[in-house]
């Protein structure tokens, strides 16, 4: 079995979201980074579990500079058994597609994991154009995933419900809570991450057409306007006069 | 509008072969491009995204100055309603393997039709179905994407800039798209479906997809209620309920004001509430029009799903919970007798209007 689990690295869910004056970056002062909560709880767990059932290997790969490391290095505690680094700044997920699918279209994995999306692009699109560009099945939001030989059973998050699915492999997923259990790593992994492969590989070129322009911060709440317990028609009135929801 | 002096204009491009393009539009060599929106259905009704999708695609096609080109996949009924809501035009193709879902085939299908029609913007519904398309649509057709946009798009030079929410709502991107094709993905909840035309007839077109590698065994989804991404009153509940056996005045009040029930994440993995229920980070990120908290302090996690609702009423005994911060409407007290009172205020207002 032979698996490749796509990380990416976010700052940290409660990190303090600001930017340079004039929108264009992010202020990456004082923020701590982290791997994307999906591509480690649910991705890389399920892909070493399917590994230490089934023999096999894991590859750990991100798209991005050598400050990614540490990140990289968890992937290995946690169980990866190598990984790669494509080394750039990504400016788009249609560039860190292109990049995963190059480095994947000759190795010939088995399954390619995702996270069901990032926590900072809150795209889902880099785990579609990988299964595009190599011409692979794709299940998306997946919340398990269970394998009989060469036959994959999924279960799919779609709106109110989950749909069942089947199919051989090769293909690519995302995956969502569900798939697994998040994974503390030990002291063991954390000393054999230390010496594990990480290599690094050069991007490829790619004409970039999307360009984030600026951000901005959303317009701040005017404040909670409290209202008495006993005086819910009043909550009702304002709920239909003043904001116009009901 | 795509401009021919600068040819070729398309990644597939297909070279001008016939005079009659010179016929009718002579002096300026250009032809229309056209906005392409892709109209989910299921179980063969079209979605309330669907309605969502081509009042934005109309929107955009304004915009452009050009069309705006509904395509359906597998049997629908009421296609022609597409009309209504701003299609020129509707097209169906009714082949048995559209009938389960499969990014494969459908992406297939919609940038064949994409193609055939020279579409130069392709507008999804950033659901789950459109998610699992949107990637391999832009990277068949060559294009730009921006995903889960919610708003409309400006057009400067034959570039589009829109915005969309990014660090899970706490911040807002803009992007540029380039290139000569766009595939954007509109979020739900925001743009509200609007009447603008008449019905027209359903064109059928004929797409050829291979077969689909992936075999749909079962769909599980709740009948006859509105799926939480799609609705736009929820009443959600965590753990200050103490136990799914008190869950009743919830789901009283969500049936007075015609809601969804959501919960929070520990009442999901509790097993209080089934696992589609659960709104927030690792849950199901919504954006209704209101959004009413009842026992949830507000974690930044559960924020992070329900952050871009449009009014947050918060239910909370403690005053100090985190989530009046981000409330429009706070009320602090116990609710169990709270959300009962609440529901009996909704059923006068109901009664009186």
């Amino acid at each position: 079995m032979k698996l490749l689990v796509c990380i990416s690295q976010t700052p940290d869910t409660t990190a303090k979201i600001s930017f340079n004056a004039d929108g264009t970056q992010f202020n990456a002062a004082g923020v701590q980074f982290i791997m994307n909560p999906y591509d480690e709880w649910y991705a890389l767990v399920r892909a070493c579990e399917l590994r230490e059932a089934l023999g096999g290997s894991v590859t750990a790969l991100n798209v991005g500079p050598a400050a990614n490391e540490t990140t990289i290095r968890k992937a290995l505690a946690i169980g990866a058994d190598e990984a790669v680094r494509i080394n750039a700044e990504p400016p788009s997920a249609g560039f860190v597609a292109k990049q995963i699918a190059e480095y994947a279209k000759a190795e010939n994995f088995d399954i390619i994991f995702f996270g069901k999306e990032t926590i900072d692009h809150n795209g889902s699109e880099v785990g579609a154009m990988v299964a595009e560009h190599l011409d692979l099945p794709y299940v998306s939001y997946a919340s398990k995933l269970d394998l009989n030989g060469n036959t994959a059973t999924l279960e799919r998050d779609i709106e109110g419900g989950v749909e069942v699915l089947e199919l051989d492999l090769p293909f690519v997923v995302s995956a969502a809570k569900g798939m697994a259990e998040q994974r503390i790593p030990n002291m063991r992994g954390i000393m054999s991450a230390r010496t594990k492969p990480l290599k690094e590989v050069q991007p490829v070129g790619y004409e970039n057409t999307v360009k984030t322009v600026a951000f901005t911060l959303p317009p701040a709440k005017a404040g909670v306007k409290l209202i008495q317990p006993d005086q819910m028609d009043e909550l009702v009135r304002l709920l239909h006069e003043e904001a116009k929801v009901i | 509008m795509v401009d021919y002096g600068s040819f070729p204009p398309y990644n597939y491009a297909k070279p001008l072969t016939s005079p009659l393009l010179f016929i009718i539009y002579p002096s300026t060599f250009i032809i229309p491009d056209m906005v392409l929106v892709f109209a989910e259905s299921q179980r063969g009704h079209l979605k309330k995204a669907a309605l969502e999708a081509v009042t934005y695609g109309k929107k955009v096609a304004d915009l452009m100055g050009t069309s705006c080109v509904a395509l359906t996949l597998g049997a629908v009924n009421g296609a022609d309603e597409l009309g209504r809501y701003g299609a020129s035009r509707v097209l169906n193709t009714s082949n048995a393997t559209f009938d389960n879902f499969d990014s494969q085939t459908y992406s297939a299908a919609i940038a064949q039709v994409a193609k055939e029609n020279d579409a130069t913007v392709i507008i999804l519904s950033h659901t789950s179905t459109g998610k699992a398309i949107a990637g391999r649509l832009s990277v068949r057709l060559h294009a730009g994407l921006v995903s889960g946009v919610n708003g409309l798009p400006t057009v400067k030079d034959g570039a589009l800039s829109v915005k969309k929410s990014v660090f899970s709502g706490k911040a807002i991107a803009e992007y540029e798209v380039g290139g000569a094709v766009k595939v954007l993905s509109l979020m739900g909840n925001a743009v509200k479906p609007e009447v603008t035309g008449g019905v027209v007839a359903v064109e059928t077109v004929a797409v050829e997809v291979a077969n689909s590698r992936i075999r749909v065994k079962e769909v599980k989804t709740q009948e006859g209620t509105v799926p939480l991404p799609e609705a736009e009153i929820v009443v959600s509940a965590g753990r200050g309920m103490k136990g799914p056996e008190n869950w009743g005045i919830v789901e009283n009040l969500a049936a007075t004001l015609g809601a969804t029930t959501a919960c929070s994440r520990p009442v999901a993995d509790t097993h209080w509430r089934p696992h589609h229920e659960h709104v927030g980070q690792t849950g199901i990120a919504i954006r209704p029009n209101l959004y009413i908290a009842i026992g949830i302090s507000g974690a930044i996690q559960h924020l992070a799903g329900v952050n871009n609702s449009k009014v947050i009423v918060v239910i909370n005994k403690d005053p100090e919970a985190p989530f009046f911060k981000a409330a429009d409407y706070g009320v602090v007290g116990d609710l169990f007798e709270v959300v009962p009172q609440l529901n009996e205020a909704f059923k006068k207002f109901k009664a009186g209007n």
